[in-house]
């Protein structure tokens, strides 16, 4: 696999991390919305776009994949999907 | 004996008669329409058929009987999970195969072995300590024992306090037992064929045609088809098929490989499960060592083998056994493995009103092939799921009303 940040390295250097889904507003969603969130997954039997890690360097990226075939298509950093930071609640004063 | 063998050899006339009859024309609909002719599928139409009297009964198969996990599975039927739900459930499962060449009047090579489930960390040591607990609260045989008697129910396991990873304990499950699986797709077939059930080969369901909130029929390969009702039961396609249904699911598709040593003279009685060392193995009734682990580490809809999967699961063989370190593979294999969160399957009702979901069987389905068949046939016999599959219900992740069985199922299957 074609690491953003390393380079071409051994696939055991990795994980899978799931794929790459748009996150309700954590305060807002109802919890079908959040429970659709966590378990539910989209399983596509073809091209698919899913958080991975390279784990000797801790560096996340995302990578697109055929699921059918087992190649990979495509990776990148996750600056050119998600452009700001994403809190998951306001820090709380306590 | 022999010589009856070689008579039938090469006899002209195939003096078998042919059991499962050919795939017949299709009708223009059934009562029930069950998508998949794995033991799953098999073992509902056989009690839709002999208990509830539902004969007008079709299964559509895409390619041939138990083409799928069905017959990939390394076949161990044990009931020593972890949650109360769980072991309930597995529990009847072992009940019902015990008994199930005697039901079917079809051999299936039942062979109780023991399994055992080795600790080689305090933590593990502390959850083998709370399935045998679990366990014999809900009635099922579980124990834990100390390398002694591990010794002496494994007397060729390497048990030195010099390994890598020494053995401290192990949670001891009698009932363990492994069968043939083909065998029991094709007894649970044969069986339901009988009573009339249609078996249809090569008949893949393409779409769902969907009226409100009822399924009226599928598409096939081979036309149209009207359904009273319609059972889904397609492991590793779960999601396609649901997602005709327009149902979403939480699984993942992800391959599970297995392997198969030269045949060797009998001498590993019980089914071994290291989940520290992410092994397991078991001795065919041919003597082929059956050797697996846990599922690859990322989704794919594929089966093919990997040398990765092989060294890492080899190593740690060794570990165990040293001496099979000249011991040749003789076959490998993958099958798609339909993986919920907690590792439970998903059976039950839908949100169609006359659609039944049989899914989420990842690596652990085939031990609970009888109860699932027969408790989905009560199902769709009564629109009510029975007591035993609430737990089981899809609804169940909206709710978070999970049923953890990762410890229990992530590597011993
Ligand atoms: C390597 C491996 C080892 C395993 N070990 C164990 C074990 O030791 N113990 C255990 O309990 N379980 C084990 N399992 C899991 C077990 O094999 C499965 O959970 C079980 O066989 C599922 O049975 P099934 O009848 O639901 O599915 P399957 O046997 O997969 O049947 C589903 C059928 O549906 C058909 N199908 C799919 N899509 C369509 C369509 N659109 N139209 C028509 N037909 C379709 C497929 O061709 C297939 O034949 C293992 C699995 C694997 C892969």
């Amino acid at each position: 696999m074609n690491c953003p940040l390393n380079g071409p390295r051994n696939i055991s250097e990795f994980i899978s991390a799931g794929e790459v889904k748009a996150m309700p507003d954590p305060v807002r969603a109802s919890d079908a919305e959040w429970a659709d969130y966590v378990f539910t997954q989209s399983n596509k039997a073809g091209v698919v776009r899913e958080w991975w890690c390279h784990v000797p360097t801790s560096y996340w990226f995302i990578a697109e994949r055929d699921a059918t075939t087992d190649t990979i298509l495509k990776t990148y950093p996750p600056g050119e999907v998600f452009a700001e930071r994403r809190d998951f609640a306001p820090i709380s004063e306590a | 004996m022999p010589f009856g063998l070689l008579k039938y050899g090469l006899s002209r006339r195939y003096p078998e008669p042919r059991r499962i009859p050919p795939t017949p024309d299709l009708k223009p609909s059934y009562d029930v329409v069950i998508v998949g002719g794995g033991g799953h599928g098999l073992a509902a139409a056989y009690y839709l058929s002999h208990v509830h009297g539902i004969r007008n009964v079709a299964v559509l198969e895409k390619g041939y009987l138990a083409s799928g996990n069905t017959a990939r599975n390394t076949t161990i039927i044990r009931a020593n999970y972890l949650t109360p739900e769980g072991v309930r459930f597995y529990g009847e499962s072992v009940a019902l195969y015990k008994e199930l060449s005697e039901t079917l009047d079809f051999n299936i090579m039942y062979s109780e072995r023991g399994h055992l489930t080795l600790a080689h960390t305090d933590a593990s040591v502390r959850t083998m300590r709370w399935r045998a607990e679990v366990n014999t609260h809900c009635g099922v045989r579980s124990e834990l024992i100390w390398p002694d008697e591990i010794r002496r129910l494994c007397p060729s396991m390497n048990l030195s306090d010099k390994a890598r990873y020494p053995v401290l304990a192990a949670l001891l499950h009698p009932p363990g037992a492994i069968a043939r699986h083909d065998a029991v797709a094709w007894g649970y077939a044969i069986r339901a064929a009988e009573r009339g059930v249609e078996i249809h080969q090569q008949t893949e369901v393409t779409g769902l045609r969907i009226e409100g909130d009822r399924v009226v029929g599928v598409e096939t390969n081979r036309g149209f088809v009207g359904a009273g009702k319609v059972l889904q039961a397609v492991a590793g396609s779960s999601t396609r098929l649901a997602d005709m249904a327009g149902l979403r699911l939480p699984i993942r598709t992800v391959p599970l490989q297995a392997c198969v040593s030269q045949p060797l003279k009998r001498f590993l009685d019980p089914i071994v499960v290291s989940g520290s060392l992410h092994v397991y193995i078991s001795q065919s009734a041919r003597g082929e060592l059956v050797m697996g682990g846990s599922t690859d580490p990322y989704a794919l809809y594929s089966s093919r083998s990997t040398l990765d999967f092989k060294e890492g699961l080899l190593a740690h063989m060794l570990e165990l056994f040293p001496f099979l370190a000249e011991v040749k593979l003789l076959r490998q294999w993958a099958g798609m493995a339909d993986m919920t969160p907690d590792f439970s399957p998903i059976m039950g009702l839908t949100p169609l009103a006359n659609y039944y979901i049989d899914a989420g069987w990842g690596t652990w389905g085939f031990k609970a092939t009888p109860v699932c068949g027969k408790r989905m046939a009560e199902t769709i016999a009564t629109g009510r799921a029975p007591d035993i599959l609430d737990a089981f219900r899809l609804s169940r992740f909206a709710e978070f009303q999970q049923v953890g069985e990762r410890g229990a199922a992530a590597v011993g299957h």
